[in-house]
C-alpha cells in the first residue's frame, strides 16, 4: 500500500466510517441527553424561561469583563483559537468545495492569505492554551489523558493544513492524506470526548438562562 | 540491429553537428539537474558509447506510449538518438512478421545477454492463466518471464507497466499487473505517464549510457529528476491557487483569465511528472495551459482515484447520503437508549427502598 492508495482510502471509504461514527455517535449523545426528561417546574415562572435561555446563549458567548481581567490569557487565546477554526473550516475554498460536493450549497471564499494568517493565530492559540495547562498548577492537576490527546487532535487538522500550502519536505499527497486522516480522527473522537461541548455548550448555556429567567434572576 | 559505430558516428552519418549535440547534452543534463560540466562528461561519454541494444516489448496496452515516443515532434534531437539506439526489437515497428519477427527476439536477446535494455509498455495479465493477452501463442507473462532474466535493466514504460493502468482498474477483469509485481531481481525504471513523456524516456537512457547506472528514483520506482516535483509545484497557475483564484467552470471569467483549476479537479497537487517543466508537443504546452485539470496520470490508479472533475479536496465516494444514515441510525439508536434509560430510571424509583436509621447503624431491617 503506497500513500497513493491511502489517499484514496482517505478521501472515499474513511470519510465515509468517520461521518457515519461522527453522526451516530452525536445523534445518540444528544437525544439521550435530551430524553433525561426533566421534572416539570410547576412553580409559577417570573419571566420567560425561552427568551431568558435565547438571551443567555448569547450572553454567555460574549466576552466576560471580570473574566478577561482574571485570565485574560486563556479568554483571548480561547475565543482566537474556536473562531479561527471556525473560520478556516467554513470559509477557505476548498473546503467550500468538500460542503458544495456534499450538500449542494457553497458560499463566498475567504481569500488564502487571510486563512492562512488565521491558522497561524489558531496553532498559536492552541499552543498558549497548552502552555497555561502546563503551567498552571490547578489546571495541571485538573487535567486528564483526554485533554492532552484533544488538544493534539485539534490542532493536527490545522497544523497539517498549513503544511500543505506550505511544505517543501513532505509532498502534496502526504500533507493531504495527513490532513484528511487528522479530520477523520477528530469527527471519530468527537461524539466520545468533551469536543461533544461544540454542540452541547449552547444547550447548557440555553438551559442555565431558562432556569435563572424563570427565576426571575438574569444571567 | 546493433552494429559497432559509436553514437557519434551515428549522429554525424545523419547530418547532427557536434554544436546540436552537445546543446542536447547541456538539456538533458540540465532537465536532470546535474551541474553545467557534466553536459560535456555526458557529451563525450555518449558520443563514444556503442548503440545501446534495446528490446521493446508490448503488452496488454493502446500504443500510445510508442506513438507519444516516436511522433515526438520530429525531427528533434532525442529522436535521433532514441533512433540511434538499436531497437532490436518492438513489434509494431520491425519490419518483419510472424515467425521472422520471433526469431529477431530471440537472436537480440542471445546477442546482447545481460547488457540490452528491456522497455516495456502495457501491464500483465495474470487471471486465467494470462490468456487475455497472448503474442504468438505465448502468454505475457511467459514472455517477460523469459526476457527479463537477459535484460541489464528494465524500463516501464507508460503508466500501464509502471502500475498496472488502465487496464487494472477496477474491476480489473483481466488481472492486470505491473511489470515490478513480476520482476523482483532486475533494476526496474517506471516512467509512468499515459503516455509518458518523449524526453523523459531519452533522459533516462542517456543517464543509463553516461553514468552506466539508473538515476535516483523514488519510492514508486520513477527518476526522482523528473518525477520530483508535483505539477502543482512547476505550474504556471499556481499564484493563482495561492490567492485563491479559481475557475469555477471551464467557462466563466476565472477560466478565461487563466486561474487555478483547482475547484475543476486538477490533480496537479497529487501528480509528480515534468509536464510543466519540459511540455508536450515540442514544448508548445502541457494540458493546463490549455485549459484543462491534470488527469494525474502518472499516479498508480489515477483511473480509480475519483471523476477527473471531481476537486481533491472532495470526497471521491459519496458521503452525504453516508451523513444521512448515520443521522437516522443515531436518532433511533438514540432514541432507543432514551427510552431505554427512562425505563431504568421508572424501575430504580420503583424499587428504591427508602433508607432508614436501622440502615444507618448497619442493623439488619426487620
Amino acid at each position: 500500500m503506497n500513500i497513493f492508495d491511502i489517499l484514496q482510502w482517505a478521501r472515499g471509504t474513511g470519510l465515509q466510517i468517520a461521518v457515519v461514527i461522527f453522526s451516530v455517535g452525536v445523534l445518540i449523545r444528544l437525544l439521550e441527553m435530551w430524553m433525561l426528561n426533566r421534572k416539570p417546574d410547576l412553580a409559577e415562572p417570573r419571566a420567560s424561561g425561552t427568551l431568558g435561555g435565547w438571551r443567555t446563549v448569547f450572553t454567555r458567548s460574549a466576552p466576560s469583563m471580570v473574566l478577561m481581567k482574571k485570565a485574560g490569557l486563556l479568554l483571548v487565546s480561547g475565543y482566537i483559537f474556536h473562531l479561527g477554526f471556525f473560520i478556516v473550516l467554513f470559509f477557505f475554498a476548498p473546503h467550500i468545495r468538500l460542503f458544495h460536493n456534499m450538500f449542494g450549497v457553497s458560499w463566498p471564499a475567504l481569500p488564502n492569505g487571510i486563512i492562512e494568517i488565521i491558522t497561524i493565530l489558531s496553532i498559536g492559540a492552541l499552543f498558549a492554551l497548552l502552555a497555561h495547562r502546563i503551567m498552571n498548577p490547578v489546571q495541571r492537576f485538573l487535567s486528564t489523558f483526554q485533554d492532552y490527546f484533544v488538544w493534539l487532535a485539534s490542532l493536527l487538522p490545522l497544523l497539517t493544513g498549513y503544511l500543505l500550502l506550505h511544505t517543501s519536505d513532505f509532498s502534496y499527497s502526504q500533507m493531504l492524506t495527513a490532513h484528511l486522516l487528522s479530520v477523520e480522527l477528530l469527527l471519530v473522537i468527537f461524539p466520545f470526548t468533551k469536543l461533544m461541548h461544540a454542540f452541547t455548550t449552547f444547550f447548557s448555556r440555553w438551559y442555565t438562562g431558562a432556569m435563572a429567567a424563570r427565576k426571575g434572576v438574569t444571567v | 540491429m546493433s552494429d559497432d559505430k559509436t553514437l557519434a558516428e551515428t549522429l554525424a552519418q545523419r547530418g547532427i553537428s557536434r554544436r546540436s549535440f552537445l546543446k542536447f547534452c547541456a538539456s538533458i543534463a540540465s532537465l536532470m539537474a546535474m551541474p553545467p560540466a557534466m553536459a560535456v562528461e555526458m557529451a563525450e561519454k555518449l558520443a563514444a558509447a556503442r548503440r545501446q541494444s534495446v528490446v521493446y516489448l508490448s503488452f496488454q496496452e493502446c500504443t500510445g506510449c510508442l506513438e507519444s515516443l516516436t511522433r515526438s515532434h520530429s525531427p528533434k534531437l532525442e529522436d535521433l538518438i532514441f533512433d540511434a539506439i538499436s531497437l532490436d526489437y518492438q513489434e509494431t515497428l520491425v519490419a518483419c512478421a510472424g515467425h521472422f519477427a520471433e526469431h529477431i527476439l530471440k537472436e537480440a536477446i542471445e546477442k546482447n545477454d545481460g547488457k540490452f535494455i528491456l522497455m516495456v509498455d502495457g501491464s500483465i495479465p495474470l487471471k486465467d492463466g494470462g490468456i487475455y493477452s497472448t503474442i504468438a501463442g505465448r502468454t505475457n507473462l511467459d514472455i517477460l518471464e523469459w526476457v527479463a532474466p537477459h535484460a541489464a535493466a528494465v524500463i516501464a514504460v507508460g503508466s500501464c507497466a509502471a502500475f498496472g493502468g488502465i487496464p487494472k482498474a477496477n474491476p480489473n477483469p483481466t488481472g492486470a499487473v505491473a511489470v515490478s509485481d513480476i520482476i523482483k531481481d532486475k533494476p526496474i525504471i517506471n516512467v509512468p505517464g499515459c503516455p509518458p513523456i518523449p524526453v523523459v524516456i531519452t533522459g533516462v537512457i542517456a543517464h543509463y549510457l553516461t553514468m552506466g547506472t539508473i538515476p535516483d528514483l523514488d519510492e514508486l520506482g520513477r527518476p526522482k529528476v523528473f518525477f520530483g516535483d508535483s505539477i502543482h509545484d512547476r505550474c504556471y497557475r499556481r499564484p493563482f491557487y495561492d490567492q485563491g483564484k479559481f475557475a469555477k467552470s471551464f467557462d466563466d471569467e476565472g477560466a478565461r483569465n487563466g486561474w487555478c483549476l483547482f475547484e475543476l479537479g486538477c490533480k496537479g497537487p497529487t501528480t509528480h511528472n515534468a509536464c510543466a517543466t519540459t511540455k508536450w508537443n515540442g514544448g508548445v504546452s502541457f494540458p493546463i495551459e490549455s485549459g484543462h485539470g491534470c488527469l494525474g496520470c502518472s499516479e498508480p490508479d489515477f483511473w480509480d482515484a475519483g471523476s477527473f472533475y471531481t476537486a481533491l479536496s472532495a470526497p471521491t465516494k459519496d458521503v452525504a447520503n453516508w451523513a444521512a444514515i448515520g443521522v437516522a441510525a443515531g436518532a433511533a439508536i438514540g432514541v432507543a437508549a432514551g427510552i431505554a434509560n427512562r425505563s431504568t430510571k421508572t424501575e430504580t424509583k420503583r424499587t428504591r427502598k427508602p433508607l432508614t436509621v436501622d440502615d444507618l447503624k448497619g442493623k439488619p431491617k426487620s
